[in-house]
């Protein structure tokens, strides 16, 4: 291995780089660019004219706002259980031995391991033989069980860096169960709880399969993005809410690296 | 008067295992006391019970006069110094030292004023912006002790406190910590595997094995006087006698220890002393020691630098005083 900071990668490794970026985000740019078609119903290369009125007809479509809402609200829930759910186990799971520890840990992992048309089918016909009609409920039920998988693998590799005798100083100290969360496990685990949730989140805000299984007829975003494509009327409305999504998406993403960043130097420096 | 703490038949069994096992023992107000034993010896479980973060299965603990049974460790007024110090990475060190205070509802300007000053008593002034990742292993370990001593306790456990730091700074944090106790006047409970360490610090010496206490005295009682052949053996390294061998040369039938410095080695052979064979000699800088065979039992004798050394190899004459070996009680 090279080590030498100033050596210059040779001209061909740098296009190649520089050719593989461009694969990933030009198709994007595209996306973008047929927000503003004149062309309603197929993509046409160059687009014939340019138009800003999809927007406007966006803002008017209510079924729009419907599954935005759907998926917002579904995303939300899920990442509150998973992150309630996730941490609690994660601190079961690290901080103590008990028979039957390293099971729990696999099958929390699991459903994540698992593809999704496997969780959708399993979710769907356990909701049939249980009588269970199709809700945003059932949709939730079916996000939390991969939302957890992210927050608990965060929160576990956290604990497992945060020394067990930390909690117990805290005790000793005077503060109580509910002091200890408050001021050491959570300032501890905050930054890894944030991360994890933001990701749960964009898993639960743009999943698909396990959705068509327990959603029944509600639409979530995706969903809807999925049947419109189909549909040859106003497709560049589709373009205006996939660009829309992606710019409000970054946002909070680039939020998230930031703070994780920070956190994980300031965590890593007390080891 | 009554005892910083007392236990009555303590015991803390984990399942089949016993932890502690029917530990009776008092601890003075004051007194520096050190637990001393090896690993699984039950001492760090005598200390965990202290500070309340295990329960004993039966017995009856009292710290000050207070039944401590079921009382949680933060209604305790016992405070811990961790063997990994356990500091919160996330916050400064003054913080770290104020947190006692802070969740006691002390205000702010309040609790980093006592905070500074317990800085100081540990000698760390002006640390207290530092983060705990950017202080070196002495330093951290003067952090855990301010923030322990910071909340006032009636009672120090320190677990381990010098095991993580090298040969000099231990030395020297043992003459502070000896200094810090006297002056507090607070009652300190040190639990340490080093036998040094507790002889050297402590004002009693409680020697653990399996659970049960072997002795408990000051630490020349437990040096020159072990009463048994484990306190004997594991507290400095004193020759333990078996029966046969106290019998020919005291007179009783018993188990007995005697100190390798009470040993005379001499080169010339000589019919009123015993014969033996140097085994091996070790160099230890203000002495050599010896290993002896004495008719296939070792003997250890130490020879204080500057006399004349046998070879290894050679048969020599040892002779000791009657009155220098310690018949032990703790053995039948």
């Amino acid at each position: 291995m090279r080590s030498d900071r100033n050596s210059s990668a040779p001209i061909a490794l740098k296009i190649a780089a520089a050719a593989g970026l461009l694969f990933l985000h030009i198709p994007l740019l595209l996306i973008f660019v047929y927000a503003f078609t004149t062309e309603e119903k197929s993509y046409q290369w160059p687009p014939p004219g340019l138009t800003a009125k999809w927007f406007a007809v966006t803002w008017n479509r209510p079924d729009v706002w419907e599954a935005l809402a759907l998926s917002l609200k579904v995303a939300a829930i899920s990442t509150l259980i998973a992150i309630i759910l996730g941490t609690l186990c994660a601190a079961a799971v690290s901080r103590s031995k008990f028979f039957g520890r390293e099971t729990i840990s696999l099958l929390v992992i699991l459903p994540i391991a698992l593809p999704g048309i496997i969780t959708g089918i399993s979710l769907r016909s356990a909701f049939s033989l249980m009588n269970i009609p199709f809700s945003t409920w059932t949709i939730v039920l079916g996000h939390a069980t991969f939302c957890i998988v992210v927050v608990y693998n965060n929160a576990v590799a956290r604990f497992r860096r945060t020394s067990g005798s930390m909690i117990e100083a805290s005790y000793d100290l005077g503060a109580d169960g509910f002091q200890t969360f408050r001021h050491i496990v959570l300032p501890n685990i905050g930054t890894a709880l944030l991360a994890g949730g933001m990701l749960a989140f964009a898993l639960s805000f743009d999943e698909v399969i396990v959705t068509t299984f327990t959603a029944g007829q509600q639409q979530t975003l995706p969903i809807w993005m999925l049947e419109e494509l189909v549909r040859p009327r106003q497709r560049p409305v589709t373009n205006v809410v996939a660009m829309v999504v992606v710019l409000v998406t970054l946002l909070p993403i680039l939020a998230a690296y930031y703070l994780t960043r920070d956190g994980d130097q300031t965590a890593g420096s007390g080891k | 008067m009554v005892s910083a703490v007392s236990f009555q038949k303590v015991s803390r069994h984990f399942g089949s295992v016993k932890a502690v096992d029917a530990v009776d023992l008092d601890i003075e107000p004051g007194e520096f006391f050190a637990m001393l034993g090896p690993s699984g010896s039950g001492k760090t479980t005598c200390l965990r019970l202290i500070a309340g973060f295990e329960q004993p299965t039966s017995g009856a603990i009292s710290i000050f006069g207070e039944r401590a049974e079921g009382v949680p460790p933060y209604r305790r007024n016992v405070n811990t110094v961790f063997q990994d110090y356990a500091l919160f990475p996330h916050l400064n060190v003054l913080d770290n030292v104020a947190y006692g205070l802070m969740v006691k509802g002390i205000g702010r300007a309040e609790r980093l004023k006592a905070a500074e000053d317990t800085l100081a008593l540990v000698r760390l002034p002006g640390y207290g912006s530092r983060m705990p990742g950017q202080l070196s292993g002495g330093q951290r370990q003067r952090v855990a002790l301010a923030r322990a001593l910071v909340n006032r306790p009636k009672v120090l456990l320190l677990d381990e406190p010098l095991g993580a730091l090298d040969l000099k700074l231990r030395e020297n944090m043992q003459e502070e910590l000896k200094l810090l106790q006297k002056s507090l006047g607070v009652t300190f409970i040190f639990v340490t595997h080093d036998q040094g360490e507790a002889l050297s610090m402590a004002d009693r010496v409680a020697v653990f094995n399996d659970g049960h206490i072997m002795q408990i005295g000051t630490p020349h009682d437990i040096y020159q006087r072990p009463a048994s052949r484990f306190v004997a053996d594991f507290v400095g390294s004193s020759n333990v006698l078996p029966p046969e061998f106290v019998k020919l040369h005291s007179g009783q039938m018993r188990w007995a220890s005697l100190r390798p410095e009470a040993i005379r080695v001499k080169r010339e052979q000589d019919a009123n002393g015993i014969p033996a064979d140097v085994v091996a000699l070790n160099y230890l800088g203000a002495s050599t020691r010896i290993a002896l065979d004495v008719n296939g039992l070792r003997l250890h004798a130490m020879i204080p630098a500057g006399q004349p050394l046998p070879e290894q190899g050679e048969r020599v004459t040892i002779s000791f005083n009657r009155e220098q070996i310690h018949l032990m009680d703790g053995e039948a």
